[in-house]
């Protein structure tokens, strides 16, 4: 999905050396709830730019539409009602992936090259790569992606890999029409976020502050919140979200398999076989392996 | 907008009101948030629902459906019994010194000369107290009770801030709240802007509603300066520009009165809307009205208009009743049209009382639809079950489907909401047999001047004579026809001062409405659009956004009606000496021989300031107006209930039946017994718009449906766990003219309020679905709303309604 002139920092299952002669700016989406109107512009352009669209639903009794991400929607509004002593706020938080500068799916994927690190930060599932063992979905802290009726392979947000790689921003950060959303250097957004929270702090909210949680080693797309000191109150963004220790698990009993890139694969495949029977697409990937080794 | 979208980034103060701008309005309110962040500025929302708008805004208030006037009129109450005004301003730049005749008055919520069985006002006594010369009398001490500042603070001393909270549902504190921050705004200094939509006009006080507001901008010294202003957030991209090329049966372009049957001829029509000056040295810029009118005939008639004809004033329809929408559609719900042509219209979803419309349109013979989309009143003989039931076999109408391009495939200009005209190019061919509007109309217009020409008929002049010059008659481009707008020389135009200088040749584009005549030398299709395609080229198609003043006053982006200024009312903006009450937001100044800045001066370039020119140059007396008397249901706004409303009196007028609502307000015959009763139908009811939908288009697009697919009503928790009623179950909502139904959304966020010591739950309605499209089929919204108009303009009163609901 990506174009490879982005340098890649790691890759799923692999152990090969990544390269290092360029240094590569750290970008990151701001993504400031505080300005946000919730319009789901950014999911219009989101649905235009990767050219998904998902199913026409249903009203389930709230605004939010679609209600959850799936393959076909990488990125959605959820609506809040919070009610405190007497004031009532409506938090409206554009969910998506976070790309995890320490990404719990990237560790966790057993398929070589499915799941890739630009060294910009940037979070790729490359879905060619793809086996569909849904592992990614376990080493997600956010619950982002989703495994495709259609294909079996997983999908979530790119940050639009294909226009960074150009010099564009992410379409939903384009199309946002009240500057909710920022692109840029990982440290202007920062230094940006900051006189967010100054503005907010003057305006009695006193908690204001800037979500980039550690325990994934900092987030390539950051919050502005009114009340960063209870994220949970923005349905239901993790507090101190980290990686599954089952992942962690998962590593430790790979890594030493994981030297020869085939028993990964290898390893994947059966846990696929074993999760959803044999089917096409573990046939296609044993003919793609082929064909990677013939010359 | 008086002011334009980029402006709104130099307000302190942003108040949402009477309308959604986050909601309806998402790109035009990056500049509510702007202003936030750029300059500290606070904004307030005061809605019957904690909106989109209200999610990020510093401070909300809930107030109920209809009681706009109780609240503003509680504020322009606070501001005078608080001495929160702008003295000088309001002293000098409005009519708060003019004297009124002594026998005005306004009694148990009647103004002098109530007609109850006209259902009108005579206005002999709403006029000012006039000099031997013609001028109106003033009091600059303010003192007299027949001035208007004294008798507006009578009017308003009724409006405390008791009985506002009683009749709005509004908490007391709240309110006063949002008092005080209006009232810092009195400062020359501060700003404070309004941001309003359909949410005040559609109500049967519209008008008066937007009035108050105006009002207390005009209290605090809000109009004319940087940030500050009356902002209308026009509904629909180009519907600014459709209003001033004459939507609408009163007006011709450019809001020039249009003839009725009471002008019997010429020299009346001329004279009526000629006005005189009210007060010594004024520009009374309307006095000019012979010039814009005569120049409209002769770019309509060209050589057949002449003096001798009357520039063929007689080939004009002079109207001879009401032919706003409501009044259309029930003339033809009384069968007496043939026919009706519906371009770019939707009425069975978009008028009030879906059930009338659909009757109505089953009585006429012929309808023909210029749309580019299948619309609902496209197939309004179909039946589509419960959305639309209907019996082909019953209905005669033969409709005819003539599609249309959409904006993008089309070249040509869209004016904004600040009035900025800006030209677009086509950007794709429209599908399969789409054509362009002007060409569906044009081919039209053509066939029937043949008709006219061969068969003759009752009055063929008006049609056979209309000047055609267009290169491709069944196709007169974009570009001919805003260069006919804007206007052009037919002979010379000399200079007024110099009888023998040319300042335009014969056949060259104007620079301006500055250089019509009222001697048939100029032809201009729209008065205010003239200069907007000067010998310069097409000033709409400037993309430069330079902005030296860093006001976003990008003078040379597109071109702003009337004459490139982007503030109305500039001169406002200065002190009387001509210099600016905000110098950090100088908008123009007087600069020693003439006025300039960061605008096109609204004032005569070379009017010194010791000559006590007014800004308010559309005004005869150049002065804002407290009191107006223009207007069909009083001079001061009121409040009156809505048409429906939960309350059996008006609580400010508990003794007098008669003034429950707008006494002036239109009610045709049949629509008055369709009323609901609070009885019968307890809840009141609003509709709205929602970010993801555009009107009853988007329901044929595939993203937008994605976003919002299904119709849904929302109510408040209180209500929900009264009726039984769970988020996501379907329900019933009812009027006294039909029902609807849809899934429920329960939310914290519409409140029940106390009003009158009574607990009123609002019912929130959505209104973009229907039976055609790809989203989840849907009922007509406008099933439930009543056909009653506002009492000067007749928008229907979609905005508060009665309604029951119960679960589906």
């Amino acid at each position: 999905m990506a174009l490879q002139s982005l340098d890649i920092k790691q890759r799923s299952a692999t152990t090969t050396a990544t390269p290092s002669v360029r240094q590569t700016v750290e970008v990151a989406k701001l993504i400031d709830v505080t300005t946000c109107i919730g319009c789901k512009a950014c999911q219009a352009a989101c649905m235009e730019w990767n050219d998904i669209r998902d199913e026409i639903g249903t009203c389930s009794g709230v605004y939010d539409n679609p209600t959850d991400l799936t393959e076909n929607s990488w990125t959605v509004m959820r609506f809040a009602e919070v009610e405190e002593a007497g004031k009532l706020e409506w938090l409206i938080r554009k969910d998506g992936c976070m790309h995890c500068a320490d990404p719990g799916c990237l560790k966790a994927c057993p398929s070589p090259g499915a799941i890739i690190q630009y060294s910009n930060g940037i979070v790729d599932f490359h879905e060619e790569n793809c086996i569909g063992c849904g592992y990614c979905i376990t080493g997600c802290p956010f619950n982002v992606p989703r495994i495709s009726k259609k294909d079996g392979k997983a999908y979530k947000c790119t940050l639009c890999s294909d226009r960074v790689a150009v010099g564009q921003a992410p379409a939903c950060v384009k199309a946002c029409p009240t500057g909710a959303l920022h692109f840029g250097a990982k440290e202007d957004m920062q230094d940006y976020a900051a006189s967010r929270i100054i503005d907010l702090k003057s305006r009695g909210y006193d908690q204001a502050g800037l979500y980039d949680p550690p325990g994934v080693g900092g987030t390539h797309v950051m919050y502005v919140l009114h009340h960063a000191d209870r994220p949970g109150l923005y349905s239901g963004l993790p507090k101190d979200p980290s990686i599954s220790p089952l992942v962690s698990l998962w590593k430790g009993f790979a890594k030493p398999l994981a030297t020869v890139a085939m028993a990964a694969v290898a390893l994947g495949s059966l846990f696929h076989y074993v999760t959803k029977g044999p089917n096409e697409v573990s046939k296609q990937l044993e003919d793609e392996l082929e064909k990677e080794d013939a010359p | 907008m008086t002011n334009h979208w980029v402006d709104i980034k130099n307000a302190d103060l942003i108040i949402v009101m009477g309308g959604n701008a986050a909601e309806a309005h998402p790109c035009g309110f990056k500049w509510v948030i702007e202003a936030k962040k750029t300059r500290k500025a606070k904004l307030i929302v005061v809605d019957p629902r904690f909106t989109r708008s209200a999610s990020v805004a510093d401070f909300y208030a809930p107030l109920r459906p209809g009681t706009d006037i109780a609240f503003l009129g509680g504020v322009i109450n606070y501001l005078l019994s608080n001495d929160k005004i702008h003295h000088e301003y309001v002293k000098t730049y409005t009519n708060a010194a003019f004297l009124i005749d002594e026998g005005f008055s306004f009694d148990e919520g009647f103004f002098s000369g109530y007609s109850a069985e006209k259902r009108s006002y005579g206005k002999d006594t709403w006029k000012y107290q006039l000099d031997k010369d013609g001028y109106a009398k003033l009091d600059e001490t303010l003192q007299s009770p027949h001035c208007v500042f004294q008798l507006m603070k009578k009017h308003y001393s009724r409006y405390t801030p008791e009985l506002v909270s009683k009749v709005t549902g509004t908490p007391k504190d709240q309110f006063l709240t949002i008092c005080g921050m209006m009232a810092e705004t009195a400062l020359p200094t501060k700003t404070m802007t309004i941001c309003y939509a359909l949410g005040w006009t559609q109500h049967s006080v519209g008008t008066q509603n937007i009035r108050t507001m105006a009002m207390i901008q005009l209290l605090l010294g809000n109009m004319g300066m940087a940030g500050g202003g009356i902002n209308a957030l026009r509904g629909h991209s180009n519907v600014q520009g459709i209003t001033d090329m004459c939507l609408y049966s009163d007006n011709l372009p450019g809001y020039i009165a249009a003839p009725t049957d009471a002008d019997a001829d010429y020299k009346t029509y001329l004279e009526k809307r000629t006005p005189k000056a009210l007060r010594p040295g004024q520009m009374n810029f309307p006095q000019n009205f012979p010039k814009w009118h005569t120049s409209l005939m002769k770019a309509w008639y060209g050589a057949a208009a002449t003096e001798k004809n009357d520039y063929a004033y007689d080939w004009l329809p002079k109207k001879d009743g009401a032919y706003d929408v409501l009044a259309i559609f029930d003339r033809m719900h009384q069968g007496k049209m043939n026919g009706f042509i519906c371009q770019g219209f939707n009425p069975l979803a978009a008028v009030s009382n879906k059930k009338k419309v659909g009757d109505a349109l089953a009585k006429l013979k012929y309808l023909v639809i210029i749309d580019p989309l299948v619309t609902d009143t496209s197939e309004f003989w179909k039946d589509f079950g419960e959305f639309n039931q209907a019996d082909p076999a019953r209905i005669q109408t033969e409709v005819f489907r003539l599609p249309c391009n959409l904006f993008a495939e089309e070249t040509g200009s869209y004016t904004n909401s600040g009035r900025v005209v800006q030209w677009h190019w086509q950007a794709a061919e429209g599908p399969g047999e789409s054509k362009g509007d002007t060409e569906i109309v044009a081919t039209l217009f053509q066939k029937l001047k043949q008709m006219y020409a061969k068969e003759g008929g009752k009055l063929p002049e008006p049609i056979l004579n209309l000047t055609w010059p267009y290169r491709i008659p069944n196709k007169p481009s974009a570009e001919e026809l805003l260069m006919e707008i804007s206007g052009k020389a037919l002979a010379d135009v000399y200079d007024p001062k110099d009888k023998t200088k040319v300042i335009v040749k014969a056949g060259e584009q104007l620079a301006g409405f500055i250089q019509l005549r009222d001697d048939g030398s100029t032809a201009c299709g729209n008065w205010i659009y003239s200069g907007c395609w000067s010998q310069a080229g097409n000033l709409s198609a400037r993309r430069d956004n330079s902005d030296p003043s860093g006001l976003g006053q990008t003078l040379n982006w597109g071109y702003a009606w009337p004459a490139n200024r982007r503030i109305l009312y500039n001169r406002a903006s200065c002190d009387p000496a001509g210099k600016p009450w905000d110098p950090q937001r100088s908008v123009i100044k007087w600069l020693g021989d003439k006025w300039g800045g960061n605008d096109i001066p609204d004032m005569r370039p070379d009017a010194k300031p010791e000559e006590g020119v007014m800004p308010f140059i559309m005004t005869q007396e150049g002065v804002a107006r407290l009191f107006a008397p223009a207007l069909a249901d009083g001079p001061f706004p009121e409040h009156y209930e809505p048409f429906e409303t939960p309350l059996d009196k008006n609580p400010f007028h508990p003794n007098n039946a008669k003034a429950t609502s707008n006494p002036v307000a239109r009610v045709f015959k049949g629509d008055m017994e369709v009323f609901g009763k609070a009885k019968d139908f307890p809840y009141v009811a609003t509709t709205y718009r929602l970010t993801e939908h555009y009107h009853y288009w988007t329901k044929h697009v595939a993203i937008n449906s994605v976003l919002q697919p299904e119709q849904f009503i929302e109510i408040g928790e209180e209500l929900a766990k009264e009726k039984g009623i769970k988020a996501g179950e379907r329900v019933k909502v009812s009027s006294n003219r039909g029902h609807i139904k849809a899934v429920a959304v329960v939310t914290k966020r519409i409140k029940a309020l106390d009003v009158d010591g009574k607990k009123v739950h609002t019912v929130g309605i959505p209104l973009h679905w229907g039976f055609k499209g790809v989203a989840k089929p849907g009922y007509i919204t406008n099933t439930l709303t009543p056909s009653v108009g506002d009492a000067n303009v007749q928008t229907p009163e979609f905005k508060a309604f009665l309604v029951n609901i119960e679960k589906a």
